[in-house]
């Protein structure tokens, strides 16, 4: 019977968790493909340092090792989750346990260990959020359900370890009742005096009833994370690794080249022939107002987000209270993408542009840009200091979006801050960032 | 007078110089920087450093340009000077900007502009290290000095402690301030910044920097960006203290240990 159920329900879970993933996955293929993906090794190599070793998240040491708790039991109890998928086919209990003797305990035992440090953690966690209020976290980009989602999953793992603990304790007690039926598995770290505390003089049939459910709420709550990630912030722990090792390798100083425009203006200097540039060629829109403009890592990047805030709290603009926040902007991206994504899977025709035919990346107008998401008072803020780049513990890039949205209003849209102007027309034509009658050579005899 | 040359006049006489002198145009226009110029040069000769600069030649490496998101004023005067760099065979350029040096050495390749590039700390510190220059007394013995990290020498291009290794050369006390090296926080300049008022806020970055080095309680807020000097200066003459801090860029530092 719980076998039958057991089936059911995790084949409705990983069907239903498949289903979101791949939209996801096509949500960020929604950005321009980037040239080839080089240097396989630079980027396996950042990935464990940066990814699984946790290496930026270290610049902040409380949050880090908190973090660290949590992360590392996850880990392992994923391990665990072989054994629960094991039993749940098979009807059997603690499958491994006999194949492993002694190991089998030292697993469970440190499993136990880290959940305790998780539980801690995460209560910690809570605190800062909700009562400490750690500027970062509550800042107005977070208010609503960014928060709340935050709560959630931070609630539901509390809800998992205390399953784990319930299912563990009531089995430790039900080796002395019944040791048929639940064999000895030596004394784990914690259950094995925090068991016979809880659920010692228990009825065997309400510890068996209890050990069920600590298993079924262990695995549902599983589940029901698996389908909850993809519309929270918190599918970082599955898209931190694959944006680790997207990041850009070149310099953080290079901006990256436009050809079109290079081209164009090294035929107008005469530089190369003319006929080697296509002048009929219709001239593309240079930049992004929309995630159709930026690149699909630019979108990894954004769907990578856990709103942490360590980028906004080292921003300068976003410090000295101006509105530009690097999270907002990864933020926005990541909800424009969305909204855009189910305007596409629902067929909503009246997001065509054409609208003989059916909506698609391709045939997409909704009347909405990412400007909508982010204003230009945002953009104009930015002074490209990198400290959100270099902040980020996941490798997120908030600078580049910010420059391609730069650049489509400047070049597409020939708007921008009007100070600008002057800059501009005084490098065009005199060589200099400012208007000035004198000489370039004029200092040395000044 | 300075003894400075150009590249025109190099080539008139049939040579070449070890290193070309990329001014900018803060080091140009800017009556602040041109200080900052006009001391290196003055390391640059003590040394016996054979340089050039290009004069009228030069111009703005399009730095601000690309970053306010202005590519085609960025491609116009960026190849418009590798056209002039390429046509002198240039392979060594330093430079007392920040933004010009992260231009020409991470922007310049793409676009056919491939040069050794320098920032002039790193060509000081250089010049210390094969003996050709030494500081003299200790004119600045114990005396407390902040250094403030440009972004695109720090952060973008991450040298940190060869700025820092020139000032210990000075017998100073160097305190740093809360946010430095990989956190230091921007002057609020960069981005083309300089060039259009703050985006409205509760406070203006370069006072938000400003405060922070005044709670060191150091007299001396070191440098190694002309536009930092002007937002750095700017700052401390907001707050007041002009009369107890002054603020220099590290080659100025370095002249004044000259004497």
């Amino acid at each position: 019977m719980q076998q039958i159920l057991f089936i059911l329900v995790s084949g409705a879970a990983l069907f239903f968790a498949g289903r979101q993933f791949s939209k996801i996955r096509s949500t960020i293929l929604l950005g321009k493909d980037v040239e080839l993906i080089s240097d396989p090794s630079q980027r396996l190599k950042n990935t464990l340092l940066v990814a699984f070793g946790q290496k930026k998240m270290f610049k902040r040491w409380i949050p880090a090792i908190l973090h660290l708790f949590i992360y590392v039991a996850f880990l392992f109890t994923s391990l665990e989750l072989i054994e629960i998928f094991i039993d749940g086919f098979s009807g059997q209990h603690r499958f491994l346990a006999p194949y492993l003797g002694g190991l089998y305990t030292v697993i469970i035992s440190t499993i136990e260990i880290l959940s305790v440090l998780a539980l801690v953690a995460t209560v910690i966690f809570l605190w800062r959020r909700n009562l400490l209020k750690v500027p970062r976290l509550v800042k107005p980009e977070m208010d609503g359900w960014p928060t709340l989602d935050a709560n959630i999953i931070l609630i539901l793992e509390i809800f998992l370890v205390c399953a784990v603990f319930t299912m563990n304790g009531t089995d430790v007690v039900l080796q002395g009742l019944d040791p048929e039926h639940y064999p000895k598995t030596g004394n784990f770290a914690i259950t094995s005096w925090l068991g016979p505390m809880l659920f010692g003089g228990f009825s065997q049939g309400t510890l068996v009833g209890l050990e069920r459910a600590g298993w079924w709420i262990h695995i549902l709550t599983v589940f029901a994370f698996l389908n909850y990630l993809p519309i929270s912030k918190h599918l970082h722990i599955m898209l931190a690794f694959p944006n680790v090792y997207f990041s850009k390798l070149r310099s953080r100083g290079e901006m990256e080249n436009m050809p079109a425009i290079m081209n164009e203006v090294k035929s107008m200097m005469g530089i190369i022939p003319e006929s080697e540039v296509d002048m009929d060629a219709e001239l593309p829109e240079f930049g992004a107002n929309d995630v159709f403009g930026l690149s699909w890592v630019n979108m990894l990047n954004a769907f990578t987000c856990t709103e942490c805030g360590r980028c906004t709290d080292v921003c300068p603009a976003n410090t000295t209270g101006k509105k530009l926040s690097p999270r907002k902007v990864m933020m926005d991206i990541r909800d424009r993408a969305t909204e855009i994504s189910e305007n596409i899977s629902s067929g909503n025709i009246e997001c065509a542009k054409d609208k003989e035919q059916p909506v698609s990346a391709d045939n997409y107008d909704d009347g909405k840009s990412l400007f909508d998401y982010i204003s230009r008072e945002e953009l104009h803020a930015c002074t490209t200091c990198n400290a959100c780049v270099e902040a980020c513990p996941v490798m997120i890039d908030p600078l580049e979006p910010i420059l391609a949205l730069r650049r489509y209003e400047i070049l597409t849209e020939s708007a921008g801050p009007s100070e600008w102007l002057p800059m501009f027309t005084s490098i065009e034509n005199s060589g200099s960032v400012w208007q000035v009658p004198n000489s370039r050579e004029d200092w040395i005899n000044s | 007078m300075m003894e400075v040359k150009t590249m025109a006049q190099y080539a008139a006489e049939g040579k070449s110089p070890e290193i070309l002198f990329w001014v900018g145009c803060a080091g140009s226009f800017d009556a602040r920087a041109q200080k900052v110029t006009k001391a290196f040069v003055e390391i640059l000769n003590k040394a016996n450093i054979d340089f050039a600069i290009l004069g009228n030649e030069e111009s703005c490496t399009g730095d601000p340009a690309r970053r306010a998101g202005n590519e085609f004023v960025f491609q116009m005067t960026a190849l418009q000077n590798i056209e002039v760099l390429n046509g002198y065979e240039i392979k060594k350029i330093v430079t007392a900007c920040p933004h010009c040096f992260n231009t020409l050495k991470n922007d310049y390749p793409a676009l056919g502009g491939n040069y050794e590039v320098v920032h002039h700390t790193q060509f000081i510190h250089g010049l210390f290290e094969e003996g050709k220059l030494a500081v003299e007394g200790g004119a600045f013995k114990g005396k407390k000095i902040t250094y403030h990290d440009s972004c695109y020498l720090g952060r973008v291009n991450g040298v940190y402690s060869v700025p820092r290794e020139l000032l210990a050369k000075l017998d100073v006390e160097l305190v740093e301030m809360k946010r430095c090296k990989t956190n230091g926080l921007c002057c609020g300049a960069g981005g083309a910044q300089m060039f259009k008022e703050d985006e409205p806020g509760e406070k203006r970055i370069n006072i938000e920097r400003v405060e922070e080095a005044l709670e060191t309680g150091a007299s001396i807020v070191a440098a190694n960006c002309p536009f930092c000097l002007t937002m750095m200066g700017d700052g401390v003459t907001a707050k007041e203290k002009a009369d107890d801090v002054s603020v220099y860029d590290i080659s100025e530092l370095i002249v004044q240990s000259f004497a």
